[in-house]
């Protein structure tokens, strides 16, 4: 109970640290209003958002009726746009769950136990590293099948070994460390100092790796659906894209591509300055720096 | 060890290369065993092709042996550079992707080159001046150009420059049935690859500055500058002659581990503007679900970056004497 509550009060600490960074204020606002945006969904759309309409309204611009004009097949540009945030976050922050959690077992394993369990972890990790993503991903969707389940698994597929490494790094130094010699001594299993003692110590940089990968997520699902690998049964910003993009009249319909194209850079700049945010005020001597 | 010095560390490096895309080949070839369904109905996707017709092109494509012997058939195909038939071009894949190849590499090296000089320069005046209100705008314009995915960059440009504006084309490499020739027609293409460019270029920038700003740091901090200050050398003689160059160094090997990310600009940038390149064949391939030729271009990128990598390496190694003499990696 006690280290819960040392830890909810060093949790408290950071967020108030972030909150000193520029960056990190810009980014949280960022993903506030996404978030606001993806839950009231169902309150801010204005028509619904898969409906097709009626001929007279195929890609009309912005007027008062449909506040950011329609595509191709008469649907509402501002209410698909208003959807598709549920799925860039969900994909977000599911790719960035699995990533984080394949990532840190790779590296506190590779890390602690060192020798050839290390070496054999650490090549395997170097080779998905080696591998070019975009190119991976592309296969790996098109095998496997458009739906956002297989996103969310290739994008963790390109993206854990970052994370695999980051963590190992850290572990390396943290198991020499006394405390950790300390619980060794007085006989704690392998497991007990991997997940007692060294883990919660590696959870800020999990969380700082995690931001990173959700910049990922949001990017790959708007890349992979752009290229016609995304969901057809589910409204996204790359899929508008797509849509528009095979339309063969995009050029024409710049309110169709404008608002994705902005949610998608909004989104993913929110996150590039968390992420910054985040690496900054964890560097040792950033209080110090800021004079707190 | 045996070998030492630098021909010990390149041929450590060429035999982890070849490991690499022998690896890589693998993958390749088990990735695409995991598409559901049978490949020859998918090859002809006609109702009309008889049961006695598949059984025999199953026969014919040994598709009825086990898998292992399929993986030694197509190891022996591919050594002999038969690399499958296209679905969709019905010609090889190795012909279809070797069109496409100079198209690509024009783009690359003209937007690689462009962005490195660029990034490098900016980067330093970061590093150089890090904690001014002018590294601030460096560092935060080039987190936002990092940010900004390159297919969304390219249409926007393409919405502004193009159409509504109809400064530059909105696609292909060269006028169709110009007839030109000669300056006439490079002209036409330097017309054609603006937009491409920058869209790449503005995506690879950012990047760099980070990359050669970090470094610029690390370097200042080191005793060597310090004595050069301390012998009273200009500003700009440090900057040249002991900063940059030892800045640099990491930003080479940083080039070799993200050149597999820089191939997803191309992807991008050549499908967005229908450039004739590999990125674009990419894009075609997925919507033709045309495997084979998937499966080729991805060997091809893999298989390239592997390549980069290794002559980054040799080179940062004949560089840096530390990498002769002492441990590798």
């Amino acid at each position: 109970m006690r280290t819960v509550r040392r830890r909810l009060a060093e949790a408290r600490k950071f967020f108030q640290l972030l909150l000193t960074h520029r960056m990190g204020v810009m980014g949280l606002s960022v993903f506030a209003l996404f978030a606001i945006i993806a839950l009231f969904a169902p309150f801010l759309h204005t028509v619904d958002p898969s409906r097709t309409g009626v001929v007279e309204n195929i890609l009309i611009p912005p007027n008062s009726q449909f506040w950011l004009g329609t595509d191709d097949l008469g649907r509402d540009i501002w209410s698909q746009v208003i959807y598709s945030s549920r799925i860039s976050l969900l994909i977000g922050f599911l790719a960035a769950a699995l990533t984080i959690f394949v990532g840190s077992l790779v590296g506190l394993v590779a890390g602690f136990y060192g020798g050839k369990i290390e070496e054999v972890l650490m090549r395997v990790t170097d080779f998905f590293m080696m591998l070019p993503q975009l190119p991976l991903m592309i296969v790996l969707a098109a095998v496997l099948g458009p739906n956002i389940w297989n996103i969310i698994f290739v994008v963790s597929i390109v993206s854990w070994p970052a994370a695999a490494r980051v963590i190992r790094s850290q572990v390396l130094s943290l198991k020499e460390r006394a405390f950790v010699e300390a619980s060794r001594c007085i006989g704690a299993s392998d497991s007990s100092l991997i997940f007692g003692e060294i883990m919660p110590n590696v959870v800020p940089l999990m969380f700082a790796e995690a931001v990173l990968v959700v910049t990922e997520a949001v990017y790959a699902e708007a890349i992979l659906s752009f290229l016609g690998l995304g969901d057809p049964t589910t409204i996204s910003w790359g899929m508008m894209l797509h849509f528009a993009f095979e339309s063969g009249v995009m050029v024409k319909a710049s309110w169709w591509v404008v608002p994705p194209i902005v949610a998608i850079i909004v989104l993913i700049l929110g996150f590039t300055f968390l992420g910054t945010a985040v690496s900054d005020v964890l560097k040792p001597g950033y209080k110090e720096a800021r004079g707190l | 060890m045996a070998l030492r010095g630098f021909a010990g560390f390149a041929i450590r490096k060429v035999l982890g290369a070849i490991t690499t895309i022998f690896a890589i080949i693998c993958l390749n070839f088990f990735i695409f065993r995991m598409l559901p369904g049978d490949p020859v109905r998918m090859m002809y996707r006609d109702p009309r092709v008889s049961a006695e017709q598949m059984q025999l092109m199953t026969e014919k494509f040994g598709l009825d042996k086990p898998l292992w012997e399929q993986f030694l058939s197509y190891l022996r195909e591919l050594f002999q550079g038969n690399l499958g038939m296209s679905f969709w071009q019905k010609r090889a894949v190795l012909e279809v992707i070797a069109d496409r190849i100079p198209q690509t590499l024009l783009l690359v090296v003209v937007a690689l080159a462009i962005a490195v000089v660029l990034g490098i320069l900016l980067g330093a005046i970061a590093g150089w001046k890090s904690g001014t209100r002018l590294d601030s705008f460096i560092l935060t314009a080039s987190l936002t150009m990092y940010s900004i995915p390159a297919f969304a960059l390219g249409i926007i440009l393409m919405l502004v420059f193009a159409f509504q504006l109809s400064i530059f084309p909105l696609g292909g490499i060269s006028t169709p049935a110009s007839g030109l020739i000669g300056f006439g027609y490079w002209k036409d293409v330097l017309w054609h690859i603006f937009l491409p460019v920058i869209s790449i270029v503005f995506w690879y920038i950012g990047e760099y500055v980070l990359l050669t700003r970090s470094s610029m740091m690390d370097v200042l901090d080191q005793d060597y500058i310090v004595m050069a200050r301390a012998k009273g050398l200009k500003e700009s003689a440090i900057l040249r002659n002991h900063a940059l160059r030892n800045a640099l160094l990491p930003v080479i090997t940083i080039t070799g581990v993200n050149l597999g990310f820089a191939v997803a600009g191309i992807i991008e940038v050549e499908t967005v503007f229908s450039w004739p390149g590999i990125g674009r064949l990419v894009y075609d391939a997925v919507m033709k679900r045309d495997y084979p030729l998937l499966q080729g271009t991805f060997l091809v990128f893999a298989v390239a970056v592997v390549l980069a990598n290794l002559v980054i390496d040799l080179i940062y190694g004949y560089i840096d004497p530390r990498i002769k003499v002492g441990k590798t990696e």
